[in-house]
Formats: structure tokens, C-alpha cells, sequence
């Protein structure tokens, strides 16, 4: 298909989304990213059952958190789509892509970055 | 099982808000069942509090780690050639291992990064109830194994208040959710179990010196000790 989409976004694959925890979540933030999407199953049709439903709860938990720490709720959103829905991946990475642009730099990202310009 | 629930970020922040180093200790035990204070929470509540100090331009060393049990000494032990290193420790186990560890580790700051709640039981996954009160004197064998100081909300101990309907614990209303009454629990256990007469027998005033009516409590098993 040669489908495009943002050259920023870094794939990072799972068996499943279920397998996806709040602290794979948090270290990503920490480690600087601008934001994640995690691009989980359709409803009903996880092969485990239930792992994209304990995965949108743990994308609630973490929303929640960075929340409490200052940080945009929306640099993070599970969408859901199957394996065969490609042009829906790409128009979903462009469309959080141009959401995280409008939010900006991971503050965390800037604030180390500065801290090395000082040093 | 000892119960507890994390305690808002912002107030572990405002603890820990003017040392340059601080380790959070989880614990294996109970409040990683809960799902309060294990490893898992020792990792995300570090890991959480990276961010905020990072992103705020504070420089700290913040890290994690998660003994076997906060709430013997053997176990804190393990953390002793690795305490100089920070100059505060949020630890996540119960109230009981929070003042273990800070009665072990007298010149460091402990703070606790859970509200302790309650001896209680899982329901089912991310559900967790209250089922003892630690009284001191079961009186378990008489009332069906069903608890009335921890299930009754007023601690009844000879049926229930009048205060109940269909069921459910009045107290439920005030704090809009649904809250069995105890000794409707215990009435239909005992029907099931055929001892209600044990109803026409009102129980022995209970000795609450075992209690905390009775100061901080002890138990000491003389034979065990070294």
C-alpha cells in the first residue's frame, strides 16, 4: 500500500497489548518521548480475550499520572484497529502525531536537554 | 492480609520535595497483593516522581527496590550497605514495616508512601474488603464466621441496630455505597447453618483489653524465642 506516515513515530511491536504495562508507559515519558499511542485490537476481537481491554485501563492509569505530575493527558491514547486496517494506522499516527505536535517537547526532554547546555 | 492504597503523588512530593536522594522501598508482602507497594508500584511511583523532579530542572537521584518483608528485620537488613546512599527513604509497605525500617534506620527520614486501611480479603482482581479488626478475642465460632466487629459498622454484638433495611447497613446511605449489614450476614449464615437459637443467648461482654483498649499489643511465644 505505501502508506505514509510520520517518520518520527518509533514502532515498537508486542504480542499483544496486554502485555503493555504502566511502567512501559512512564519510562517512555521518562526517557523523553513527546507521546505514545498504543494501537491495540478491536473490541471483542483480542486473540487472549481481554488484553486491549487491561490495556485501555492501564492507558487510563496512566493518564491519570501524568496528571498528577504536570504532564498532558493526551500525550498518550489507545486507539483500536486491526492488523488489516493500514490506512487507519497511518491516518491515527498523523492525527496523535499533529495532537502531540500542538502540545509541544516533553517537558522532561527540555529540561535535560537544558541541564546539559548548563553543564 | 494487610490492605493498603497509594498515597496521593503530591503529598509523597511535598515530603521528599528537599532531598537530593530517595529510595523507594517496596515490599513483597501484603501491599504487593493489594496492589499498593510491590515492586511494581515501587518502579511506576519512582519512576513517576523522576518525571515530575526532572521536567521541575531538579537534579535527584531517585530509585527503586522491594525486599521480601518491610516487616522483619532480616529482610530490611538487606538494604543496610545501600542506605548511605540516599538521604530519605518512601517506603510503600504497611504501617507496621514503615516503622520497622525507620526504628532500624534511626538517622535516616522514612516516609510512607501508602495510607495503610485494613486485615481484609481479595474479592476478586483490583476488590479488597475489610474482614477483621484484630480485636484480640475471635469470637468467629459464634456468630457463623462472620465478623460482627469488623462487618457491623457499630460493632454490634448481640444482633443487629434497627437501623438496617433489606439487608443493608444504613451507614451505606451516608456514604453511597452498598454495605451489607453484619448480623443480617450472620443471621442468614446461622439460619443456613440451624443455630439460631444461638440468638436466644446473649454473648459475654466482650474483653476489649485485648484490644486497643489494652495499649500497643504483644505476643510473645516463649519457646520461639531465641
Amino acid at each position: 500500500m505505501r502508506l505514509e506516515y510520520p517518520a518520527n513515530v518509533r514502532i515498537i511491536k508486542v504480542p499483544c497489548t496486554g502485555r503493555v504495562g504502566v511502567i512501559h508507559l512512564l519510562k517512555a515519558f521518562e526517557k523523553g518521548v513527546d507521546g505514545v499511542l498504543v494501537a491495540g485490537c478491536l473490541d471483542g476481537d483480542c486473540h487472549y480475550q481481554a488484553g486491549n481491554l487491561r490495556a485501555k485501563k492501564r492507558v487510563a492509569s496512566v493518564q491519570r499520572i501524568l496528571e498528577s505530575i504536570g504532564l498532558a493527558k493526551d500525550r498518550i491514547a489507545m486507539y483500536n484497529l486491526s492488523a488489516g486496517m493500514g490506512p487507519r494506522f497511518a491516518e491515527i499516527a498523523r492525527e496523535m502525531e499533529e495532537k502531540i505536535r500542538q502540545l509541544g517537547p516533553n517537558p522532561v526532554r527540555l529540561a535535560r536537554a537544558q541541564k546539559e547546555v548548563a553543564a | 492480609m494487610i490492605m493498603a492504597k497509594p498515597k496521593p503523588i503530591d503529598e509523597v512530593i511535598s515530603e521528599i520535595n528537599h532531598f537530593d536522594s530517595i529510595l523507594v522501598a517496596g515490599c513483597n508482602g501484603c501491599v504487593s497483593v493489594c496492589e499498593a507497594g510491590g515492586l511494581k508500584e515501587a518502579e511506576i511511583l519512582a519512576s513517576s516522581l523522576r518525571i515530575y523532579f526532572t521536567k521541575a530542572g531538579s537534579r535527584k537521584q531517585i530509585d527503586e527496590v522491594s525486599v521480601t518483608r518491610q516487616c522483619d528485620k532480616e529482610y530490611l537488613r538487606e538494604l543496610e550497605e545501600r542506605m548511605g546512599e540516599y538521604g530519605a527513604v518512601v517506603s510503600l509497605a504497611c504501617g507496621a514495616g514503615v516503622q520497622l525500617m525507620a526504628e532500624m534506620y534511626g538517622a535516616k527520614p522514612i516516609f510512607p508512601g501508602v495510607d495503610t486501611c485494613f486485615v481484609g480479603v481479595t474479592e476478586q482482581h483490583g476488590v479488597w474488603s475489610e474482614r477483621c479488626q484484630a480485636c484480640g478475642q475471635c469470637i468467629l465460632a459464634s456468630t457463623g464466621g462472620i465478623c460482627p466487629i469488623a462487618r457491623c459498622s457499630k460493632r454490634m454484638l448481640n444482633g443487629p441496630c434497627g437501623g438496617s433495611e433489606k439487608g443493608k447497613c444504613e451507614i451505606g446511605v451516608l456514604l453511597n455505597r452498598d454495605i451489607p449489614c453484619g448480623w443480617h450476614l450472620i443471621y442468614e449464615r446461622l439460619k443456613a447453618l440451624g443455630q439460631l437459637h444461638r440468638f436466644g443467648v446473649p454473648s459475654d461482654d466482650k474483653d476489649w483489653s485485648g484490644s486497643r483498649d489494652g495499649g500497643p499489643r504483644e505476643i510473645i511465644k516463649e519457646e520461639s524465642r531465641p
